[in-house]
């Protein structure tokens, strides 16, 4: 019998059971009202086109067909969503009167099952008039390019210009001055789950309302713009996320305009209406992480100091300015500078649209983006100032705390120069270079690379106002946030119940939620379990909630320990009757509450929660029988955008330090990866598993982005990584190297465990770490680094364009 | 993603099949690794889906003197496992390459050939070794040579009235060697490039050989290089710039993201000098041992 319990399997989170057992539940699996219809979406098949006709006659004949709605039929219900700026590029859920990508949805016919919309979504016949389309950002700003827009200046979306310190002096003083071109690719986290959505419309005594279930994990924000694209108030919109989702890593924020566009679909066809989102469709026309052209430039004194930045950002949005872009721009805004006591910067932000999906979150939002210059910039300048790479850094390290940036940020803890040092002596440096000489000698390639980068967490959304001009901005309008609700409630046999919002995709929200109510609450797990519920209707939320910029390390859980203490404190003057002894003499350990100095005079939790059920006349004067609390953590150092447009546009910032070495066969210039260390500093660890999973997980999806992931599109703007043939996701087979993952740990004081986020630092870190180590294996062929993916094809083309001329 | 309307027959009789491909709007269906996606897709449309797997005939693995005989219903996964397809050493090699476990273990050898794709690796195996693959149509059964059998992409010597009903692959004999590589962009994926090599010795010099390269044109390309072999010795400088000559004649396709036409002729050259190099050795081990 032991040895049978010895192999018995005990699972690490309390979501695994049910999760490998096949009793997750989905949206898909879910089937809350009997009856549902299903829809299938019909889509552009050109980049750029005017409509000329979509004729739904003989798709609405089709038997088995309840409705079909087009570009009219949204016209006439739908407002153009509430965009983050007064740009006037109208989005709607479909395309209106021109499509400005492939895959953008034009028509929905709802069926009774899907097979049966598909049949009849090819029976909408669309005309279309082609324009020219334009697909890069560089493309896409000159002033001959085709414009997607009519109403607009030009393919600018948004173009802002910040200064903050003596950049033009720092510039002209200095010793050295680098600079270059920097190309960060398109690409998206392929969830395993697809978006998932069902609407229904109904016409209730207060107006038109829409109850609607979707795999969305926020921001929230997009409650209020899919109600004000209805034109109902957000009242009139019940929203429920399943418990259960499978993965997102921020892309299923997109979901929001199909929720919108299967409610305009239930409203044709008089029944609720489901849309479960294809592969095919996924990777058309979901959402993306936004490509990037930037240009970066560093001053540097004569101790090879940079004295300050510049950076010239433009983020391809794709054909819309989807809400909440342009929020890649600015997401890591305060903390622009990387690790480095940079002293003034000057930022120029720009979005472009272009003939291609849409763009939003993708775990490292803005980050990935972002370091892939300031990091290949660092390189730059340790090579134009002969200084180690590695060297250049330490130089430049910020090393007191907390520290303010001059963008606003102020990071709240850290020890950058001891998370390197780790880095280092885990990847075992002199080996490393050791291995590199000897591949030198051997005339075979060979390169170490180093990332350095702030992961912030807890993002503030005041950001998204710096998009527009501080004296646009409407005064007592202004909008920060960071505010994550918990509501925690006490049963009668005093078992807890902690009820989450937090629509997580994954993550293991309940497991950590429980044991941190449980060691708050000096419970036994087991007596305490943890409700993952979003129904708008009835979970405590704002515009901040949702599942996104690492927010649950630090503002969920902070809200768990705020909403437990207050539950512990009723619980101790419930015990206080018991016990016959002051409330603060008292703690709560074990499954009891006890006496501080006296651990005999004890009772059970539960009897002294039973106390307050049955007898609250007992509760000392003043104590009220309130054994369910709600708290909204609340950081007061997350405020606005200031009148000169600084913010700090996260609670949290933590730190990863990862060295990536690399061998290339010279022959067939396949990369191999043959070591990587990674250093990551999120605080107090909550849940050291978990860690470590986010950790692999952001540092292969940073593979996937660095070698293998890009979407791309023929200048015709038809995609040409449209499946799985091309669009190529890192496996198990590709993530198999020597990977040393490691921590420090620097508490932040903002949040009462010192928690911060953890989900995306590698996503950041690996990409220009990747970057660097092959740029620094090539480096003795002359050859640069400046854009990602980097495969043997690429290194192909960059070593050998004179046999090309030769042989092709 | 969900197919057309289709009809699904599953007889059981070579003959059924074939009578039920007489329209030309049919499809065979054995593993469906590839025709699935195309249906999910709706790039093809077939009125009726012929399952041939119930078919025993074609469930038959076995080796017959020198030959070994993979019916159309044989998993690749089968075959992997099977302890007589050890016998074509070329197989064992390649086989690793398809796709994933998962996919090996639904799809089927001779399934792969009749689909074509121009960087799958058994069709080149099947030229490389000049198997021979049967066919069943209206007018009886027909067998093929592999060399002629692909005709372009995804394009074959099988009618649509045709069913593929085995290959035949020669098993190997003392003095054969055998070499197989090829450079994805992940593991499993279609080859950018790759060869299937084979080398006879006799007394340790070489009497013949020949390969098949993929993922180079429009469908698996034969070579017989014995003159080239014999020519560079064993001269691995010699055998470079040998095959970097022929990686320049045989490498046609256009290439794309993955690998451009330059690419694809440099990855070409190295693997086919690395497998002819190691065929050559095998060879010469195994005419020793005997």
């Amino acid at each position: 019998m032991s040895d049978v319990r010895a192999a018995r399997w005990t699972p690490s989170r309390v979501e695994d059971a049910a999760l490998l057992t096949g009793h997750g539940g989905f949206l898909d699996d879910l089937d809350p009202l009997p009856g549902t219809l299903v829809a299938a979406v019909v889509r552009s098949t050109v980049a750029h086109g005017r409509l000329r006709s979509v004729d739904l006659t003989r798709a609405r004949a089709h038997p088995g067909v309840a409705a079909v709605i087009g570009p009219d039929d949204v016209r006439a219900a739908v407002r153009p969503f509430p965009l983050s700026t007064a740009t006037p590029m109208p989005y709607h859920p479909t395309a209106v009167d021109r499509v400005r990508f492939v895959g953008e949805p034009i028509a929905v016919v709802v069926a009774t099952d899907r097979y049966t919309a598909e049949d009849a979504a090819e029976l909408v016949d669309v005309e279309y008039e082609p324009l020219e389309a334009v697909v890069s950002p560089r493309r896409a700003l000159e002033p001959d390019a085709p414009r997607l827009h009519e109403d607009a200046d030009g393919n600018v979306a948004t173009d802002r210009t910040f200064s903050f310190g003596a950049v033009d002096e720092a510039f002209a003083a200095a010793a050295t001055v680098v600079e270059a071109d920097y190309d960060f690719p398109r690409y998206s986290s392929v969830p395993m789950e697809c978006y998932s959505v069902i609407a229904h419309w109904q016409d209730t005594d207060a107006g038109p309302a829409v109850e609607a279930w979707a795999n969305f994990h926020g921001p929230f924000t997009m409650v209020p713009v899919m109600a004000g694209a209805l034109g109902v108030p957000t009242s009139q919109v019940r929203l429920h996320v399943p418990a259960d989702i499978g993965g997102s890593f921020g892309i299923k924020a997109g979901i929001y305009p199909y929720v919108v566009l299967m409610a305009l679909a239930s409203k044709h066809a008089g029944r609720p209406v489901r849309w479960t989102e294809d592969r095919l469709e996924h990777l058309l026309a979901s959402s993306t992480g936004a490509d990037r052209a930037m240009h970066c430039a560093a001053a540097v004194d004569a101790d090879g100091r940079v004295t300050a930045l510049k950076v010239d950002l433009v983020d391809n949005v794709g054909a819309y300015l989807r809400p909440p872009e342009p929020s890649t721009l600015y997401r890591c805004f305060g903390n622009v500078t990387g690790p480095y006591r940079i002293g003034a910067v000057e930022i120029r932000a720009r979005a472009v649209v272009t003939n291609t999906m849409p763009t939003g979150l993708n775990r490292g939002f803005g980050g990935q983006q972002l370091y892939f210059g300031l990091e290949r910039l660092m390189d730059a300048v340790a090579a134009a100032t002969g200084t180690d790479a590695f060297e250049v850094r330490r130089r430049n390290l910020v090393d007191a705390f907390p520290h303010e940036t001059p963008s606003g940020g102020v990071y709240d803890s850290g020890d950058y120069r001891a998370a390197l040092a780790l880095a280092e002596k885990n990847a075992e440096l002199d080996e490393l270079r050791a291995r590199q000489a000897a591949a030198r000698a051997d005339g075979a390639y060979y390169g170490i690379g180093v990332g350095l980068v702030v992961d912030p967490s807890g993002t503030n959304i005041g950001y998204v106002g710096l998009a527009t001009p501080a004296e646009q901005r409407k005064p007592g309008r202004d909008k920060s946030g960071s505010t994550e609700h918990v509501r925690i409630s006490v049963d009668l046999q005093g078992r807890v119940t902690v009820l989450l919002g937090s629509v997580p995709q994954g993550q293991g929200h309940a497991t950590v939620a429980r044991s941190v109510a449980a060691r708050r609450l000096g419970l036994p797990e087991e007596q305490v379990r943890a409700v993952v519920d979003m129904d708008t209707a009835t979970t405590p939320w704002t515009v901040t909630s949702g599942s996104y910029s690492s927010r649950f390390a630090p503002l969920v859980t902070s809200a768990v320990v705020q909403a437990a203490d207050r539950i512990a404190e009723t619980v101790r003057a419930a015990g206080s009757v018991l016990l016959d002894a002051a409330p603060e003499e008292l703690e709560l350990v074990d499954g009891t509450v006890r006496h501080r100095d006296d651990h005999a005079r004890a009772v059970q939790f539960r009897h002294a929660a039973g106390l307050v059920h049955w007898d609250p006349g007992a509760l000392p004067d003043g104590v009220s029988a309130r054994l369910y609390e709600e708290a909204a953590f609340t950081p007061r150092e997350i405020r606005a955008a200031t009148q000169d447009d600084r913010i700090n546009s996260s609670l949290c910032y933590g730190f990863v330090a990862e060295i990536v070495a690399v061998r290339i066969d010279p022959d067939t210039l396949e990369i191999d990866i043959d070591r990587v260390s990674s250093v990551h500093d999120a605080g107090t660890v909550l849940n050291q598993q978990l860690l470590d999973g986010q950790v692999h997980g952001a540092l292969t999806h940073g593979l996937g982005g660095a070698m293998y992931e890009q979407f791309t599109y023929a200048d015709s703007g038809q995609p040409t990584a449209g499946t799985f043939l091309d669009y190529l996701c890192p496996t198990s087979a590709e993530a198999g190297f020597d990977l040393r993952a490691d921590h420090v740990v620097s508490p932040s004081p903002l949040t009462p465990l010192g928690a911060k986020g953890c989900g995306e630092g590698s996503s950041m870190s690996f990409p220009v770490a990747f970057a660097n180590a092959v740029a620094d294996a090539l480096a003795p062929a002359g050859v640069s680094i400046r854009s990602l993916p980097l495969h043997g094809e690429v290194l192909h083309q960059l070593l050998d364009a004179d046999q090309q001329k030769g042989t092709d | 993603m969900k197919p057309a309307p289709f009809a699904y027959v599953r007889p059981a009789a070579v003959a059924d099949a074939v009578a039920e491909l007489a329209d030309g709007h049919g499809k065979v269906l054995a593993g469906g690794q590839s025709l699935v996606p195309v249906l999910a897709m709706r790039l093809g449309r077939p009125a009726t889906l012929v399952d041939i797997t119930a078919i025993e005939e074609l469930q038959q693995l076995r080796r017959t003197g020198d030959r070994l005989r993979v019916g159309a219903a044989v998993r690749q996964r089968g075959v992997e496992r099977a302890a007589d397809a050890a016998a074509v050493p070329l197989l064992g090699m390649a086989l690793p390459f398809v796709g994933h476990r998962e996919l090996r273990s639904r799809g089927t050898v001779c399934g792969s050939l009749a689909h074509a794709d121009p960087a799958a690796e058994l069709p080149a195996v099947a030229c490389c070794l000049g198997a021979r693959i049967e066919l069943a149509g209206p007018a009886g059964r027909r067998t093929v040579d592999a060399r002629g059998f692909f005709v372009g992409a995804m394009t074959t010597a099988v009618g649509a009235e045709d069913v593929v009903t085995a290959v035949e692959f020669p098993v190997a004999a003392p003095g054969d060697g055998f070499g197989f590589g090829e450079i994805a962009r992940r593991h499993g994926d279609f080859a950018l490039a790759g060869v299937a090599a084979a080398v006879t010795v006799r007394e340790g010099a070489v009497d013949a050989a020949r390969l098949a390269g993929f993922g180079i044109s429009d469908r698996p390309v034969f070579r017989d290089v014995t003159a080239l072999m014999t020519a560079v010795g064993d001269d691995p400088d010699a055998l470079r710039g040998a095959t970097a000559d022929l990686a320049r004649e045989l490498v046609d396709t256009g290439g794309d993201g993955h690998g451009s036409t330059g690419y694809r002729r440099r990855l070409f050259a190295v693997l086919t000098a690395r497998e002819l190099g190691a065929a050559l050795a095998r060879a010469r081990s195994s005419e020793v041992s005997r």
